[in-house]
């Protein structure tokens, strides 16, 4: 049985990386389970909430001599040294920045696994943690503009006179642009957003935002095309920035680029444009900034009044959801290398998850992991795609012409028109009669609710039993074999009138309604 | 009917007493068109049966009194009635609601074997007809016998399949829609055959013939299709009495058995739209069903759900949706479902019931059983009503269904079940499916759904997890 080590972080972070809960499911997964005294004091979890999950407390040395330690932050080189060689360490270790930890967890002798690293695919969603630590920090920005807003976000009309709403425009419709504007919009502000996907507008107006669709003047190319140049949709997106800035009170800025600095959106000009007392929130200011004169990890207030925020800690700052969160993404990753729930951690290098999270393993960097290998999941639907430029899909029926229609129902009358233009009485009465009956039995039926559908069956075939009078018309021949197929003919058609009638009757006085159920008995 | 003369014969009073009797029965149909009216429409149903079959028995055996044999007929017809009867009102007594698939295909083959019976009866009786009208009269015996004669065997058939004593997948024979071709065929080849030359043998040959298309017919037509089949065989049973009122001379077999008829087929045409299968390909024994042009290959791993998270869920949410299918029926959940939607509404969840078209083997058979288990019908809501409300819904509660919440059939047009409309659970925040395994469902198709963001598995027999769900909460 493997044991789990949670390590106390290092100051400013208040996250830590398992809580009470997650403990729970971790124990539940056959691992022992060590908290260091105090790890979780700076998310409101208490070592005594720890112990009652079912963990031991420990001093952090022992906590950082497990199996398996969890973390939040990369470890220090203090931690590094007190990890046992063939542990396996897992934390947010942004390997694609920091070669040089790798190196040292690999000279450790320690398998480094990244949360960070977390393939973005629908099937490791439960880990991803970048999408959870947004979503909070989203949330966060809001209630950070907010703090230093000096007004309500909600319109009011008091006896001390009328508040207009807040405007908020929110850069970027990703996860943490979702969260944003939809706590923003909770708190009552106007809010707008932005982004270059058309296709969030949806997603946009369902949390009570309004998407800025940027509309693109469509040039007439020399070859006949129509065409939208990249330039021309930069310069009108610029105008719309420009354009808000100067109408909203508050701006929150998440646009990234995987793998680049992040796009200056808001320039200074607009920033100037801005009223006094106006707030920014640049997410993106530990990337490089959205807004032209963001600092990464401060506050800024501008000649003009305009303060700009740009902390890179915003999930921090809400320490007891984000470590919830945090853990809970752990705790699924740790599900998946438990394929026993014995306790036993079992890395697999064919499953991509494992092997994108895995940093470094047996004294060796294991990033970035070699190019996605055709995986199980693209080749299906690589082979479902070309199945179907093959063979292309079943032709969608096509709906009679109106011209067939006419034809079909002319036929229908005129074949009619022969049959009782020729035929022998009483032939002629009794297709009037069928077919005014059949029109009768059409109308009356397309009106019957979906529900009585088994009712209306089992009375209809009650009433079909009605061929019994057929059989009573024989039962007084002279011939005793036609006596006796009458006789049971009206036995099996009596069945059908007494039991159709009857199981109708017990289904109907089941139905009732919720609220005048009652009355109805 | 020529003596027009005399008024007040018995023939006369029994004509008017059919035109009530019809009467009743049309008002009966409408009023089960809607919850309040539909015990007075059985009301209007029964009252019709009764005044047709006094006026039928009074003027049947007022025309023949005092002849010898009467008194046979009558102790048969006596005892006939209350065999029957007695059979009907048993069975309509203890059949579980769960069982009401079979019981009404059961009653179907029986209107059929009556048809048959009736047929026969017409053509071992001298009817003292003379040419042309001769002519039509058996010809209105063959069509009469062979109706009532694939009805007959399909009914049997299709209850075999529902009651699982026959397995459920359809049978291929090899050239099946040739078969039934040449069984129609040959059905017209017989028919004008005996027209010409009336031997007794042509009646046995064509009933043979009759009850083995019947056979092959619903044989080849898959466990799933049952709704359409149970319509379809119902509208048969109708069409099998229209043709013994042709055949007797009796206005109110043709208006009984065309109303049937009609209603049937309306049914069947209302499953056909909502599984988007083309009528003919269904009652044609799966004829014109195209070979799936994808495999439907789902990508991913589903998440596996404890009920104690589903309770936790099923506590926070303000709006919870259950779409119930087969399974549940199988798994007799309707109890444990119905306890759970009371306890949610007593906790102020605003629960309700999504059904599809086809939800179970009958027309609205989830209906049937909910409101056994007392699930007040006014939350019980059709597809087409409650498919805008997902989006606002916290969680969907996904119980033995599994084609008709298939995300495939809206979005991959190269899945065998495209563009059938399903109810759209996925647009829920979470959706919780209850199911034994990961197996396909009727269709075959992968279902998508279980490997969504948001949806989650709840594994084991349906009646247990709904009972643990219930503990829990």
């Amino acid at each position: 049985m493997t044991r789990i080590g949670v390590v106390t972080e290092q100051p400013p972070e208040t996250r830590v990386a398992a809580t009470p809960a997650t403990v729970r499911q971790l124990i539940t997964l056959g691992y022992e389970v060590v908290v260091e005294a105090g790890a979780g004091h700076a998310s409101a979890f208490a070592d005594d909430a720890y112990r009652e999950a079912g963990a031991t407390i420990v001093d952090g040395a022992e906590a950082l001599a497990s199996g398996l330690v969890l973390k939040v932050n990369a470890p220090t080189e203090n931690e590094i040294a007190g990890l046992e060689p063939g542990a396996v360490v897992v934390g947010l270790l942004a390997p694609a920045f920091k070669p040089e930890l790798l190196e040292a967890l690999a000279a450790r002798g320690v398998t480094a696994l990244a949360m960070d690293a977390v393939p973005r695919i629908s099937r490791a969603q439960s880990m991803d943690v970048l999408s959870s630590m947004t979503n909070i920090a989203g949330y966060r920005a809001v209630v950070e503009a907010a703090h230093s807003f000096g007004r309500f976000f909600t319109g009011q009309v008091t006896a001390a006179g009328k508040v207009p709403p807040a405007k908020v425009l929110v850069a970027g419709a990703g996860v943490a642009g979702l969260a944003a504007i939809g706590a923003a919009s909770s708190l009552g502000a106007i809010v707008r957003a932005t982004d270059p996907r058309p296709e969030v507008a949806d997603q946009v107006k369902s949390i009570g935002g309004e998407y800025l669709k940027v509309e693109v003047e469509v040039e007439q190319s020399t070859d006949g095309y129509a065409k939208a140049t990249s330039e021309a949709y930069d310069r009108r997106a610029a105008e719309i920035y420009s354009e808000q800035a100067a109408d909203v009170d508050i701006i929150i800025t998440t646009a990234l680029i995987p793998g680049r600095p992040a796009p200056k959106l808001i320039t200074a000009a607009d920033v100037a444009s801005m009223k006094s007392g106006s707030v920014i929130v640049d997410m993106a200011a530990g990337m490089g900034g959205n807004v032209e004169g963001s600092v990464a990890g401060e506050k800024i207030v501008t000649p003009n009044g305009v303060t700009i925020l740009g902390y890179t800690d915003l999930a921090s700052r809400l320490p007891t959801q984000a470590s919830q969160l945090y853990g809970t993404n752990v705790v699924n990753l740790v599900k998946l290398l438990t394929p026993g729930k014995d306790g036993e951690l079992v890395l697999d290098f064919d499953d991509i998850v494992q092997r994108s999270v895995t940093v470094a393993r047996d004294g060796s960097v294991t990033w970035p992991p070699p190019p996605v290998q055709v995986s199980a999941a693209p080749a299906a639907a690589a082979s479902a795609a070309t199945a179907q430029d093959a063979a292309p899909a079943p032709e969608p029926k096509r709906p009679m012409s109106p011209v067939k229609k006419v034809v079909l129902v002319a036929a229908g009358i005129a074949a009619l028109f022969a049959v009782n233009a020729i035929a022998p009485p009483p032939l002629p009465q009794h297709f009037t009669v069928l077919v005014l009956s059949v029109v009768v039995g059409f109308y009356v039926i397309g009106k019957v609710a979906h529900a009585l559908h088994t009712p209306l069956m089992s009375v209809t075939n009650a009433i079909s039993g009605i061929i019994v009078v057929g059989a009573m018309v024989q039962i007084t021949s002279d011939v005793l074999v036609v006596q006796i197929l009458a006789a049971i003919a009206v036995l099996l058609a009596s069945i059908n009138i007494f039991g159709g009638f009857a199981v109708t009757r017990r289904m109907l006085a089941m139905f009732s309604a919720g609220r005048t159920g009652a009355d109805r008995g | 009917m020529a003596e027009t003369t005399a008024l007040l014969t018995p023939a006369s009073i029994a004509g008017a007493a059919y035109i009530v009797a019809a009467l009743l029965f049309i008002m009966s149909l409408a009023g089960l068109s809607r919850h309040d009216t539909a015990k007075a429409g059985v009301s209007y149903g029964i009252a019709g049966m009764v005044i047709a079959l006094v006026a039928t028995v009074s003027a049947t055996f007022a025309g023949a009194w005092g002849e010898p044999h009467v008194t046979t007929a009558l102790v048969l017809l006596v005892v006939a009635v209350l065999v029957g009867g007695a059979i009907g009102l048993w069975r309509a007594r203890v059949v579980a609601m769960t069982g009401m698939p079979e019981l009404i295909a059961l009653l179907h083959s029986f209107v059929g074997l009556a048809a048959v019976l009736v047929g026969w009866n017409g053509a071992l009786e001298e009817t003292g007809m003379t040419g042309a009208l001769l002519d039509i009269h058996h010809a209105e015996v063959f069509i009469g016998v062979f109706i009532g004669a694939v009805t007959f065997t399909g009914s049997i058939v299709a209850f075999l399949k529902l009651s699982a004593r026959m397995k459920s997948a359809p049978l291929m024979l090899p050239g099946k829609n040739a078969l039934n071709l040449g069984a129609l065929v040959a059905f017209v080849v017989l028919t004008v055959w005996y027209v010409i030359t009336p031997e007794l043998w042509l009646l046995v040959v064509v009933t043979a013939l009759a009850l083995a298309l019947g056979w092959h017919l619903v044989a080849s037509i898959g466990g799933g299709d049952m709704p359409v089949v149970i319509s379809m065989l119902n509208s048969y049973s109708g069409w099998a009495a229209a043709a013994a009122g042709f055949l007797l001379n009796n206005d109110l077999l043709i208006v009984t058995g065309a109303l049937v008829g009609s209603s049937g087929a309306y049914l069947s045409y209302i499953m056909c739209k909502a599984m988007n299968r083309s009528f003919i390909s269904v009652i044609a024994g799966g004829f014109g069903i195209a070979a799936p042009t994808s495999s439907g290959e789902v990508e991913g791993e589903s998440r596996e759900i404890t009920v104690e998270d589903a309770a936790e869920l099923l506590r926070d949410a303000s709006s919870v949706i259950i779409t119930p299918g087969y399974g549940m029926a199988v798994a007799q959940a309707q109890y444990p479902v119905a306890e759970l939607t009371s306890r949610l509404r007593e906790r102020g969840v605003r629960v309700r019931f999504g059904i599809h078209p086809v939800a179970g083997r009958l027309p609205g058979h989830m209906n049937v059983l909910l409101a056994e288990a007392k699930v007040p019908y006014d939350i019980v809501e059709e597809m087409d009503e409650i498919n805008d409300d997902f989006p606002e819904t916290t969680v969907v509660l996904v119980i033995g269904a599994n084609d008709t919440v298939n995300p495939a059939a809206a979005e991959d047009p190269g899945s065998p079940i495209a563009g059938m409309p399903v109810l759209k659970v996925w647009e829920a925040k979470n959706v919780v499916v209850f199911k034994r395994s990961m197996a396909s469902g009727y269709a075959g198709v992968a279902n998508p759904l279980f490997t969504r963001d948001n949806a989650q598995m709840l594994f084991g027999d349906a009646k247990q997890r709904v009972e643990d769900l219930l503990r829990v909460l």
